[in-house]
């Protein structure tokens, strides 16, 4: 492996909103492009990547109107994933790997207020076996949930303390949404009831990656990635156990996920939490999802980069020497990414 | 500093309108076990996966990297999907020797594909949302005025686009995978054609194709044990800039020019016409070539369609461009990029068969996008760097 | 549809797929009426069938092999609001499972028939069956759902007879015709029987002195019936046995008038009959016992009688 050093130095998201404020994607996503130049002092980048999702917003290209958020001009060296910008964040680290450019902008951007995402979501599936059901988020989910809770011998109870923590968490962060304890919700899909789903979330969000010398000069604590590492599993619900995170847990491994104190995971349903915890064998001295995570903020392309960035900001901060951000795509969890950050420079 | 990467396999699919007979895993699988083959691996021996493809809408499976990814042995493995508009196979094989470049992989399988058959292209390339103000429909729509706008600049005579169309499908004929095989294409043919979106003619136009094209790449070590010579990639480059703004120039953009001084430097080229063996380039409509040889520095400003008309570009002439038969000759616009890459590197390789070009030992692969705006390019040769 | 959609996102007609030779075989055997799944390199049975081993990636073998049509739910969910895309309209359940035979569980639609709340029965486990559509037409919907396998049936039973209720009944019944309540007292223990047999179940001798009794009686003891009978009242109501002033043994019948739970052993009751023009030779001339205002008759009394 190459011997650069990559650290996220600078992290930037919207106060999200949980409905639509009228901005379209290059409006919410302008502001926070504009925050964090001004944040590293970089008016451009090495590399530029994002992330996003054309059925979002129900046509394609939705990554060409960004880069007007970007300042593109003169042009620049640029890449796009259709997937959580995490994803993104990946491709520009292992670009910053090669040594030929120092600095990275990564951004993700989406609006679930313009759509049914559960219902979106539909279009990801199997196209021969099971979108034709309509088969929707949710109900996939609620699947997972019930495996999860029969295998582990857990009630709906260990769900819910999941969503008041969460909550609660959330009401502390002024980026998230503000959403009171869970009451008692209906069903939406048994054994999820409405607070164990994520909210509906406009929102976008960026970090500047840097390597060796140039992160320590733009940041006064940068947080190296010590490890980053995603996988993915087979897709269709019944080939796989649905009650853990094999990939999850793989990604975690090569990642080196032992000893962190923060844990930021992209679980956007309550049991999701519960899966990752285990996957990652994150103990209850870890603590898990402090800005609130998804369910109280669910931009979603943006959703899994953010958990990158706040556990990023802990070790800006000084609260934490080694955090863990988790990204998750696809349909009950089949895709996990795992990146490991830390203070100290062994640079 | 840069780990040196190789190409050590390639796969295709057969390109045609319709692949009625493959789902579309099985046809991801198809290029991919063709690719694994060339290699002499097995699935089980590929550390990473990257896909490509342009825009969701036209199979209706967004993100399919979910539904596909143990149809192509990712299951426990890293799978990713690029997307940067129809430079996406160029960009998405960039992504992908990004890995081994990086030093973070051996082996990965990247695959790039479009099934159209699926829908509409010129739906799912302009689903207009209530808010769009746009009134172009389909890719020809859009580059049309370009077209006219460079012919009128450089003085170019219309046949130029003709000829373009016509060496472009004669090379096809050499192409076991191509889509448009025409025996005795000719610009009597070219011409008999309606004009579709003036100036551009029926078969000026590049086809709607279902197909895939994968390769699999390699670090040197793993490179070692390949059956077949490898190809080694000497330099990659994207570059993007917005669509509209003011003072664009939407004929030579300086995306392309950018972007091909930074692969050039890489690989060490000052004089691509020169330097380079051989081209492929990504050229939907035949007026592109004259533009693009221009933009991507092969002759001077205006003098691209000299160049055409010359035959410099021919299977036999000085600098071939497009001896598989091009993008003119089989789109499936996702892979179409990779296609384009991957031809560049069977040239190097020696394994292009019918269409190889005699001692092709470096090769340009291009790939373009979104409203000319998205570019993607690398130069491979028979030499490790 | 929300009445605010400004955009709809939908390719006219629908998109196009080819299948392939390995889902086209599955959706094509489906169509018949039949599951199969493919059997991968080592050995698992995978349905839905795939090109392809989802572990390893490698190409699946050519057999296809008869699966289910039963299978067993390793895990479920409950809708209780369905979507507009969904295939019921009412709520159901999404399931996989495991069809006998396979090695990889197939998601469908799970039809427990017509509930608010998920019934009890439904539980990871249990054993379900593929209902086929009869338009079929090479989709995974042409299996309809599933639905629960057999494992208690309903069996319906009709016959038809010509009954006697024998004289001593018919001439109960007659009394009863006439708002009368006869008994027979019987010459070896002197206790009157209601209504009568024609004989002494005890004595074992027949009867035929015929007694006239008074509507009011006691309560001996008693049920609240709180399980909904659509034959009975609305729950909770109570069934009494009621010792009829001067009988020898008690009457099963209805007690109402008051609160279930003030019904009391040793209550004075009296007959409540239907009006006069609804009398048929039924005991339903009298619709129940109510209370009457005398003070409970003590257990001594009555212990003897329960």
């Amino acid at each position: 492996m190459s011997a650069v050093n990559v650290a996220v130095v600078a992290f930037v998201q919207t106060r999200h909103s949980g409905e639509d404020t009228g901005l379209s994607e290059t409006e919410l996503l302008a502001p926070v492009i504009t925050e964090i130049k001004e944040r590293t002092g970089l008016r451009r980048f090495g590399f530029t990547c994002s992330g996003s999702n054309d059925y979002l917003a129900g046509a394609p290209f939705s990554f060409v109107a960004a880069l007007d958020a970007v300042g593109a001009w003169p042009p620049i060296s640029e890449s796009h994933v259709e997937m959580d910008a995490a994803w993104a964040l990946y491709e520009a680290w292992v670009k910053l790997l090669h040594g030929e450019v120092d600095t990275a902008l990564v951004y993700g951007f989406g609006k679930t207020s313009q759509t049914d995402y559960a219902q979106v979501a539909t279009r990801q599936l199997d196209p021969y076996y099971l979108a034709p059901l309509g088969l929707d988020a949710d109900s996939l989910a609620a699947l997972q949930a019930r495996a999860h809770l029969e295998a582990v011998g857990k009630g709906e109870d260990a769900l819910r303390a999941v969503a008041a923590r969460a909550r609660a968490a959330g009401r502390t962060n002024p980026h998230a949404l503000d959403l009171p304890d869970p009451a008692d919700d209906p069903y939406a899909v048994a054994p999820l009831r409405g607070y164990d789903l994520p909210p509906v979330t406009d929102g976008a969000a960026a970090i500047v990656l840097a390597s060796g010398d140039k992160a320590r000069e733009l940041c006064e604590r940068p947080a190296w990635i010590t490890g980053i590492d995603h996988r993915a599993e087979p897709h269709s619900p019944g080939a796989r156990d649905l009650a853990r995170s094999e990939s999850a847990r793989i990604a975690g491994e090569k990642a080196g996920a032992g000893g962190v104190e923060v844990a930021e995971l992209h679980a956007r349903y309550t049991h999701e939490e519960l899966i990752l915890r285990e996957a990652l064998g994150l103990g209850d001295e870890v603590s898990v999802n402090p800005s609130g995570g998804p369910l109280a903020a669910d931009p979603v392309m943006a959703t899994g980069l953010i958990r990158i960035g706040e556990a990023a900001a802990r070790v800006h901060d000084g609260t934490a020497t080694r955090a863990l951000g988790h990204a998750a795509s696809g349909p009950c969890l089949q895709q996990n990414l795992v990146c490991v950050l830390s203070g100290e420079d062994h640079g | 500093m840069a780990e040196p990467c190789a190409i050590i396999g390639v796969g295709q699919t057969a390109y045609r309108t319709r692949r009625p007979d493959a789902s579309m895993a099985g046809l991801l699988r198809e290029a991919a076990r063709r690719a694994l083959d060339d290699a002499g691996l097995t699935w089980k021996d590929i550390d990473a996966v990257v896909i490509g493809k342009a825009p969701d809408l036209f199979e209706g499976v967004t993100m399919p990297e979910a539904y596909l990814a143990d149809a192509l042995g990712a299951a426990g493995k890293p799978i990713m999907r690029v997307h940067t508009a129809g430079s996406v196979g160029g960009s998405t094989a960039i992504v992908a020797a990004g890995l081994v470049q990086s030093g973070v992989h051996d082996r990965v399988l990247t695959v790039a594909w479009e099934k159209q058959s699926e829908s509409n292209a010129t739906w799912a390339l302009t689903v207009n949302t209530p808010f769009t103000t746009s009134l172009v429909v389909g890719a020809g729509g859009y580059f049309a005025p370009h077209i006219r706008a460079y012919m009128r600049r450089s003085g170019a005579p219309d046949h130029i686009g003709t000829l373009v169309a016509v060496k472009d499908r004669e090379n096809a004929l050499k192409n076991q995978y191509a889509h448009l095989k025409i025996p005795g294409i000719s610009r009597e043919m070219v011409e008999s054609t309606p004009m579709l979106w003036e100036p551009i003619r029926y078969l000026e136009t590049c086809p709607s194709s279902d197909g895939a094209c994968a390769m699999v790449l390699a670090s040197s070590d793993a490179a070692r044990s390949a059956p077949n010579p490898p190809a080694w990639v000497h330099g990659t480059a994207m570059r993007s800039e917005p669509i509209f703004f003011a003072g664009r120039d939407t004929v030579n953009p300086r995306g392309g020019i950018d972007c091909a001084a930074d692969v050039y430097r890489q690989a060490g080229i000052t004089d691509p016409r020169a330097e380079l063996d051989c081209a492929e380039v990504y050229v939907p409509f035949s007026w592109y070539e004259p533009m693009w040889l221009e933009n991507l520095g092969f002759c001077g400003e205006g003098e691209g369609w000299k160049l055409t008309e010359s035959g410099a570009t021919a299977l036999d002439g000085d600098i071939p461009w497009n001896p598989s038969g091009g993008v003119l000759s089989s789109n499936p616009i996702g892979a179409s990029g990779m296609i384009r890459f991957a031809e560049a590197a069977l040239q190097v390789r020696g394994m292009a068969g019918e269409h190889q070009v005699d001692g092709a030992r470096r090769a340009l692969g291009h790939a373009y996008g979104g409203g000319a705006q998205f570019f993607a390019m690398w130069i491979v040769g028979s030499d490790r760097p | 549809m929300r009445s605010d959609v400004n955009h709809v996102l939908e390719f006219p007609g629908g998109y196009t797929r080819s299948v392939g030779p390995v889902i086209g075989r599955f959706l094509s055997e489906l169509r018949d009426g039949r599951l199969v799944g493919v059997r991968t390199a080592g050995g698992r049975v995978l349905v839905p069938p795939a090109e392809y081993d989802p572990d390893t990636g490698e190409d699946v073998t050519d057999e296809f092999v008869p699966v289910g049509p039963a299978g067993t739910v390793t895990t479920w969910s409950w809708v209780a609001d369905p979507r507009p895309t969904h295939p019921l309209d009412r709520p159901f359940a999404w399931a996989l499972i495991r069809l006998d035979g396979a090695d990889t569980a197939l998601l469908h639609v799970l039809d427990v028939g017509d509930h608010a709340e998920p019934p009890r029965f439904l539980k990871t486990g249990m054993r379900v069956r593929a209902k086929f559509r009869d338009d079929r037409v090479g989709g995974i919907r042409d299996i309809e759902c599933f639905r629960p396998e057999v494992t208690s049936i309903t069996d319906p039973s009709r016959l038809e007879y010509r009954l006697q209720g024998g004289r001593a009944l018919d001439r109960f019944l007659s009394g009863i015709a006439e708002g009368r309540i006869i008994g027979h007292r019987c010459d070896v223990c002197g206790q009157v029987i209601v209504p009568m047999k024609g004989l002494c179940p005890r004595d074992g001798v027949p009867t035929s002195e015929e007694v006239e009794l008074p509507h009011t009686g006691t309560v001996t003891t008693f049920a609240v019936n709180n399980l909904p009978d659509p034959r009975a009242p609305e729950v909770p109501f109570v069934s009494a046995y009621v010792l009829l002033d001067g009988a020898g043994l008690t009457m099963l019948a209805l007690v109402a008038g008051l609160p279930a739970d003030q019904v009391r052993m040793g209550m004075r009751v009296r007959a409540a009959w239907r009006p006069r023009e609804e009398w048929t030779k039924s005991m339903s001339n009298i619709k129940w016992f109510e209370p009457i205002d005398e003070p409970d008759v003590p257990f001594d009394e009555i212990k003897d009688y329960l």
